[in-house]
């Protein structure tokens, strides 16, 4: 069995990585890869563990399914007395004729969970706390949404002045981990320790935060398992369940989350806007950083076009999984429960700025090496094909600057050179 | 005291709305490498991206050249345009010419010129009726 704690606190742990034997060394990820983390070298893909920000872009775009995101299994409810599954919204959009989310929950106990308890209610009880925080004025504006993993990590990484702007909340799945819990301690009598808290994920960046969290010492989940594994499981009796053991507690505040445009969508009073895909998102965050956006007070974030239900690890088209949730937001919108767990929701830890290795030492150092480097990619070819392995003749200036690269990996460059050698050698003749 | 410095040149293409703000981006990707910290960055980019869009607006494009040493970072934005009939009134806020097809677009606040001087250390026009206008954005990098 597969030890969960394995990876805990390994400094740059990514939960996107690569089978070497699928890689084929192509440019796929290479090119896609919005903070330039990807190099080929000697034939194979290899991830800059300090850019890496664990979009899973990767994993979407390989068309060998070389790139993978490392999650855990259901092995582990073997690991704990007592086991609670937290499917996060998005998992809502993933059974295209199941339209009763109690049927689902159901679902998690016959593959092993003994109770379920829903990231909605997480999500629900943000909602409510980002009403109130931004009705006291004190949130610095534009409030970025603090849900996306890999878009903290995008700011800690490249925008680091707006920090102060994430909401200072945790996400909905570490809010619902501390209440489910608690909530288990007390209905069962079994210590913290003996209840395995399981987070069903659309993506690489939550498995990622587990391990180093964010904003917090620890993260409250025991272990993440991927949304797809967990359809798997389901998708040969979901649609024989006919017993219900559970009773949703989902209202549509917290099913909308699912999709992109949902966090905002109970902030209507104020002036938001929801940003998906992690490339729009960088020009949007770059436009926050010059205060072109005007009078915005809240942008929603998703690395993931859609939001998460367009997640690496899902498995429905995103389209129909976003309709699905807006189905199901409309069934489920009766806010007939009292959402009032004592939790605390805020942030613990200062959220930390993650500068990439510097250049030089000194501006003028650097200034130097930057001009070799703009030297040097005037120089070559300037068609960006990648297939020196890095993903820009930009790059692969900066990288020979750097010293992780040569001239010569440039294949054009080579070609030339080749041609010069072989033409002398004609005149020799 | 070194005389390293680092030249860039950007070109401004006139009237194109979705290109303007091209080269302050690119700018602030060059300042980022060369860590500056994001409120000196700022320093230089707003300002830069306002006299950029005023050159696509009213200035026929241009070019722009960055020159940036340790201790400073100049900007110069050269045009052939139509030259700045009254500067003392183009440097009040609110103040515009441009037209309602450019106002449609978010842009002729009058906000311009008062917003380079407000965000840079110091600026400098020179303007000739017919001629052009030359906008120089001074930004000092503290040690």
């Amino acid at each position: 069995m597969e030890d969960i704690n394995k990876f805990r606190h390994e400094p740059y742990f990514h939960s996107v990585k690569l089978n070497h034997d699928l890689c084929k060394g192509c440019t796929s990820c290479l090119k896609r890869c919005p903070t330039e983390a990807i190099r080929v070298r000697n034939g194979k893909a290899k991830i800059i563990k300090e850019r890496c920000i664990d979009c899973g872009e990767c994993i979407r775009v390989c068309p060998y399914h070389a790139k993978i995101a490392v999650t855990n299994s259901l092995d582990n409810l073997k690991n704990f007395k007592y086991n609670i599954a937290l499917p996060a919204p998005s998992f809502y959009g993933q059974f295209r004729n199941i339209n009763d989310i109690n049927v689902i929950l159901t679902a998690f106990k016959k593959i092993g969970f003994d109770d379920v308890f829903e990231v909605t209610v997480g999500a629900e009880l943000i909602t409510k706390t980002t009403l109130k925080l931004l009705e006291t004025g004190k949130l610095k504006k534009p409030v970025i949404n603090s849900a996306c993993p890999a878009i903290i990590r995008l700011i800690q990484q490249r925008y680091p002045d707006l920090i102060e702007n994430i909401l200072p909340l945790k996400a909905p799945v570490e809010i619902a981990a501390s209440v489910a819990r608690n909530k288990a301690v007390k209905d069962t009598g079994f210590s913290q320790n003996e209840i395995g808290v399981f987070f069903i994920s659309p993506c690489a960046a939550k498995m990622t935060t587990i391990i180093n969290p964010i904003g917090s010492e620890t993260s409250n989940i025991d272990a993440v398992l991927s949304m797809k594994d967990v359809v798997n499981e389901m998708a040969p009796f979901i649609h024989k369940i006919k017993n219900i053991e559970f009773t949703t507690a989902s209202d549509s505040a917290g099913i909308v989350w699912a999709n992109s445009g949902g966090e905002i969508k109970a902030l209507s009073e104020y002036n938001c806007i929801s940003v998906d895909g992690i490339h729009n998102v960088y020009k949007v965050l770059e436009d926050v950083e010059d205060e072109k956006l005007g009078d915005i007070d809240f942008v929603e974030c998703s690395a993931c076009l859609s939001g998460c239900v367009g997640g690496p690890l899902t498995v429905e088209n995103p389209y129909i999984a976003k309709a699905k949730i807006r189905e199901l937001a409309k069934k489920y919108n009766i806010d007939t429960r009292p959402v009032n767990y004592e939790t605390d929701m805020f942030l613990d830890k200062e959220i930390e700025e993650t500068p990439l290795t510097k250049l030089g030492s000194s501006i003028s150092e650097t200034i130097s090496l930057m001009e070799k480097i703009n030297k040097l990619h005037e120089s070559l070819p300037q068609l960006d094909c990648a297939s020196c392995g890095a993903p820009s003749c930009n790059a692969l200036a900066e990288d020979i600057v750097r010293g992780f690269g040569k001239e010569s990996d440039c294949i054009i460059k080579l070609k030339e050179k080749i041609k010069l050698i072989s033409d002398e050698i004609q005149e020799l003749d | 005291m070194d005389n390293n410095t680092l030249n860039i040149r950007y070109e401004v293409v006139a009237k194109d709305f979705s290109r303007a703000g091209e080269a302050s981006s690119a700018l602030k990707k060059v300042l980022r490498k060369l860590n500056i910290s994001p409120d000196i960055i700022r320093k230089v980019s707003i300002p830069m991206y306002e006299a950029e869009i005023n050159m696509v607006i009213h200035a026929n494009g241009g070019y722009i050249d960055v020159d940036i040493t340790p201790e400073t970072i100049h900007v110069v934005l050269t045009d052939n345009g139509p030259g700045i009939a009254d500067l003392e009134l183009a440097m009040q806020e609110g103040y515009s010419t441009a037209t309602d097809n450019v106002r449609e677009l978010g842009f002729g606040a009058g906000m311009g010129l008062p917003n380079i001087k407000k965000y840079s250390d110091d600026m400098k026009i020179t303007t000739q009726l017919g001629k052009g206008t030359t906008v120089e954005i001074f930004v000092n990098i503290p040690a």
